[in-house]
């Protein structure tokens, strides 16, 4: 891990307009060998079409886009063989069973007869679908089509996985399936990139590069970015959070406070040292409150910080 | 071009068109329903025609002329009335087609040998019925005038002497003129245009509707391996269709066929690859399965049912009409589908059908070929 | 509780669409004022049960009482007395911001009298004063969210149903959004959100987890991470961690290990007593731990918890 990182995918100066909006804005990354790498920022923030560039589907205005050492700006087709590409809509065919649609994609890719029956009941197996293969798409849960899409994408062993917030509206079992396959391919050296509007799920990815507006705002590992914020965040649980709320507004050093369901996060310099004022604090106002502590920031807390509270961006 | 990918696009199609009972219904069972409908429902041989009579004279006469109307296999004379007013309430109920008044004058003109005119009410709502009624009752009624002028002759101790000259019609290719045999070889233009073109319509829509043709083209797979695997399985069910249809045209309907077979299938496929093509070209253009399907019996379907002389002469069309028929496809295939069955016209001489046909065949499918891109946006 | 203090009640609902039982006997009661989460996976019965909820789908059995009228009897009134968002069908977006109130005021017939007061109030609250004029469709998705807000609420009903109201808008919009709810909520709106993300969940009073059309958990967020999770959670950092997960999955004291990011995430009984543990098992086997610590569950971590037990290799229900 430790020796200089080889990139499977170079991003450079790529962008891409529709009509006068600037979906992706000179956008430049590099995805190391062997990474899952998080492409996260809100809806309309330029993912999908980064990933569309990516896959080869779309064409870039400006900009190159080198993916397992193909330019797939100027020779997609080539670089489809190396890649696979999940989009965020289900891309099965809902009245063929299981079975079909993995033969189709293996077909389609050329993988021979045996192989395809190996690496589908391997993945079968690690989607938790073994006893599905019979069963039509269209029959299956949320959870299980995308682990399903997983499996096709999966099913010629691609090196590069481009996956389009692949676990939006899964349940969270499923959900735990699908990243348990992802880290077992980044064992195998396979490189993942996967986008997501949820800052949570970004969390999982060992780096990640945050968008707003078609530009990238951040790129390092979740770790780094927090330490970045430089700030802490206390949470105080309360079951008066808007009196709590109404207390600390003015309090010097804290830089936002933002209203959760049963209580306040509040951003601050030095937090652990400041509980006993702010318990104090409380007290005196006889506000109702359970505990304060220190919480690890979110990447969410990071976003906002860095985009600042400033008038609602422009999706 | 992989066989491999192009077979697994077949097979996927295959499984579709299988998996979907509406889709099975339109591929096996509307052919079938379809010659059928035309076969008996589209008639347009006129017998029995019921007619209201309003005679004003009640001579031996009228009788006489009123007997020959009866006598024709064409009239049907229901009821004798009474008066005016219910004569036009049979037509205006619809229950009759034709009202014939016969002068109070009749036999007493006829008689004194002074013209005399019956009067004709026709329904007109459907012109061409109309126009195939009053034929008939004028000959009728010619029948009837010379049949009088010869007995006055006679009577008069004239010779009887054949007539100098006399035309006699010979009907040929279709001698029964039954309408049958005209128009249910032309149902198989309609069947390869719905098979061909809006089911094909809705192929590539489709995928796009849902979502799974972002993950198709994210693979190795070429435009032309998915044209081709898409098309091939409704190539196969068009040609089945094609001869379902021909054998009941055939054995059910009696339609004379005195072409060759393989011209036929032949043909039939050069048909098709133009219905295929442009069902295809309108899916890749349309990305929705509504307005693919809109724009394809627009196209194709329409075309076929009313421009290609299948149930109306071109020639007897407006004359804008007639101009635009010759870039209907379908047209140089039912003209081809009447050569085969009733002529039997060889082979070598379809050529002025053939040609453009082919040509056809060659332009929409390099179109179809040329418009499908594995690009969004 | 007193009875007239809940604008939700719900008793034993149930609904069965053939076999498939999508509600199984759900009950719970929401206070007045309360910002009251549903929340569960897709095909779990959320919306089924707010179909029932706003007087939609007859329940099988069972009854629910919302804003004082019970959904199988007044159905109509019911309707009257709610709002309802959902993100992705509310508004129409070739209408323009102002043509979109006003259908909305005609929908839920506010009188005329005070029309004029509430369309003024509704492009106040969306902050969409000045904009009236613009077409929906161009408005960015924040905009678009708290515009759907003001028009499902025009009529001023005690109780508004939104669903998955800020999926995909950026974090700001979103926490702007839900001060709005909380606003409103003050004021004794009783506020009623399905979801099925977790982060929408946190900004929630309370909250049910729903699992195969059943209630899972119920209680604030806070609660559910500290009490409904069963065991805590470890995060280790090691190295190499694909074989730490294999090793881990049969040590003793461990319940379940799965890789997180460039870290392991353990659930095991006792967190203070199994650090040591867990570090000695894992160097006894060959692998160097880094931090090895106690972290506080996320809602997800509680779910998982609640439900695998239940769910291990069986599907989950659509």
């Amino acid at each position: 891990m430790q020796e200089k990182p080889q990139s499977a995918i170079i991003v450079e100066g790529l962008t891409k307009s529709f009509a006068n909006v600037r979906a992706v804005d000179r956008l430049s990354f590099e995805v190391h060998t062997g990474e899952i790498f998080g492409l996260v920022g809100p809806d309309g923030a330029g993912k999908t079409t980064t990933l569309r560039m990516l896959a080869g589907i779309m064409p870039a205005d400006e900009g190159t886009a080198r993916v397992a050492d193909v330019d797939v700006v100027h020779d997609p087709e080539n670089a489809k063989r190396q890649l696979s590409y999940m989009p965020q809509r289900f891309g099965l065919y809902e009245d063929l069973t299981v079975n079909e649609n993995i033969r189709f994609y293996a077909d389609l890719f050329g993988v021979s007869r045996t192989e395809r029956e190996d690496r589908s009941a391997l993945l079968l197996q690690a989607a938790g679908m073994r006893e599905f293969r019979l069963r039509l798409a269209g029959k299956l849960s949320g959870g299980m089509k995308q682990k399903l899409s997983l499996v096709c994408a999966l099913i010629h062993r691609p090196k590069i996985i481009l996956l389009d917030e692949p676990t939006t509206g899964v349940d969270p079992i499923s959900r735990r399936d699908f990243w348990r396959i992802l880290y077992e391919l980044v064992s195998q050296g396979v490189t993942i990139l996967a986008s997501t509007a949820y800052l949570d799920e970004a969390e999982r990815c060992h780096r990640v590069a945050l968008l707003h507006q078609g530009r990238l705002f951040f790129c390092d590992t979740p770790k780094n970015l927090k330490a970045r914020l430089g700030k802490s965040v206390l949470s105080i649980t309360s079951s008066e959070p808007r009196r709590l709320r109404a207390e600390l507004e003015n309090v010097v050093g804290i830089s936002s406070l933002v209203l959760t369901g049963d209580g306040l996060h509040v951003v601050v310099e030095n937090g652990v040292s400041r509980i006993p004022e702010f318990e104090a604090r409380l007290k005196g106002a006889s506000i109702p409150f359970d505990t304060i502590q220190q919480v690890t920031p979110t990447i969410e807390d990071l976003f906002v910080h860095a985009v600042g509270s400033g008038a609602p961006s422009h999706a | 071009m992989s066989f491999t990918r192009f077979l697994a696009v077949a097979r996927k199609e295959v499984v579709h068109i299988f998996r979907d009972s509406r889709g099975l219904i339109i591929v096996l069972i509307m052919p079938v329903v379809l010659v059928l409908l035309f076969g008996y429902g589209v008639n347009l041989d006129f017998k029995g025609l019921p007619v209201y009579v309003y005679d004003r004279d009640g001579s031996q006469q009228s009788q006489d002329l009123l007997k020959r109307f009866q006598a024709s296999e064409y009239f049907d004379v229901v009821r004798v009335v009474n008066d005016y007013p219910a004569l036009t309430r049979s037509l205006d109920d619809g229950h009759a087609k034709m009202g014939i008044v016969i002068p109070w004058d009749f036999s007493q003109r006829l008689g004194d040998r002074r013209p005399v005119q019956i009067q004709a009410l026709v329904d007109g709502t459907d012109d061409n019925t109309a126009n195939v009624l009053i034929g008939y009752a004028q000959a009728v009624v010619q029948g009837y005038s010379s049949d009088v002028q010869l007995e006055w002759l006679r009577n008069r101790g004239q010779l009887l002497r054949p007539a100098l000259l006399s035309v006699e019609t010979r009907t040929w290719y279709n001698e029964d003129l039954e309408s049958s045999a005209f128009i249910v070889p032309g149902v198989l233009a309609l069947v390869m245009s719905v098979i061909g073109a809006f089911l094909t319509s809705l192929t590539i829509a489709r995928e796009w509707e849902r979502g799974t043709m972002e993950q198709l083209i994210s693979t190795p797979v070429t435009p032309l391996e998915i044209m081709l695997g898409k098309l091939a399985p409704y190539f196969a069910i068009g040609m089945f269709d094609v001869i379902v249809c021909a054998l009941i045209a055939i054995y059910w309907f009696q339609v004379p066929f005195r072409g060759s077979f393989p011209t036929l299938l032949f043909t039939s496929a050069m048909f098709l690859v133009v219905v295929l093509s442009l069902g295809f070209y309108v899916s890749v253009i349309a990305k929705s399965q509504l307005t693919a399907s809109q724009i394809s019996l627009i196209i194709t379907f329409l075309p076929a049912f009313l421009l290609s002389g299948f149930l109306f002469p071109i020639e007897q069309m407006p004359v804008v009409l007639q101009w635009i028929t010759p870039l209907v496809p379908a047209r140089y295939y039912v003209s081809i589908l009447k050569k085969i069955f009733l002529k039997g016209t060889p082979t070598a001489l379809l050529y002025p059908d053939l040609v453009p046909l082919a040509l056809f065949a060659l332009v929409v499918a390099l179109l179809a070929t040329a418009s499908f891109h594995k690009r969004l946006g | 509780m007193p009875e007239d203090n809940n604008s939700v009640v719900i008793e034993n609902l149930v609904k069965r669409f053939g076999d498939f039982v999508a509600v199984d006997r759900i009950s719970l009661a929401v206070r007045k004022g309360e910002v009251f989460g549903f929340l569960g996976p897709n095909g779990a019965g959320k919306s089924t049960t707010i179909r029932m909820l706003c007087g939609l789908l007859k329940p099988t059995s069972g009854r629910a009482r919302v804003a004082g009228y019970d959904v199988a009897r007044d159905p109509e009134l019911v309707r009257q007395n709610i709002g309802y968002m959902s993100q992705k069908f509310s508004l129409y977006n070739d209408l323009t911001v102002v043509e979109n109130i006003r259908l909305f005021a005609g929908l839920y017939s506010v009188p005329a009298n005070v029309l004029k007061e509430r369309i003024e109030w509704a492009l106040e609250m969306s902050s969409l004063k000045g904009r009236e004029h613009l077409i929906t469709a161009t408005l960015p998705g924040g905009w678009k969210q708290r515009l759907a807000l003001g028009c499902a609420v025009l009529h001023q009903p005690p109780v508004i149903f939104l669903d998955e109201p800020t999926s995909g808008v950026d974090p700001i919009s979103r926490r702007q959004f839900w001060d709005l709810i909380h606003h409103m909520a003050e004021e004794d709106v009783t506020v009623f959100v399905t979801t099925h993300y977790m982060e929408e969940a946190e900004y929630c009073n309370r909250l049910a987890m729903i699992s195969r059309g059943a209630v899972a958990a119920l209680g604030a967020p806070s609660e559910l991470k500290q009490k409904s999770m069963k065991g805590e959670l470890l995060l280790v950092e090691c190295e190499p961690l694909g074989q730490a997960v294999e090793i881990l999955q049969s040590a003793p004291d461990v319940i379940d290990a799965g890789v997180f990011g460039r870290a392991l995430h353990l659930v095991v009984r006792d967190a203070t007593a199994a650090i040591p543990q867990v570090k000695k098992y894992l160097s006894d086997h060959g692998v160097t731990v880094g931090l090895i610590e106690k972290i506080h569950p996320s809602l997800e971590d509680v779910f998982v918890s609640l439900t695998s037990a239940a769910d291990t290799g069986k599907e989950w229900k659509a």
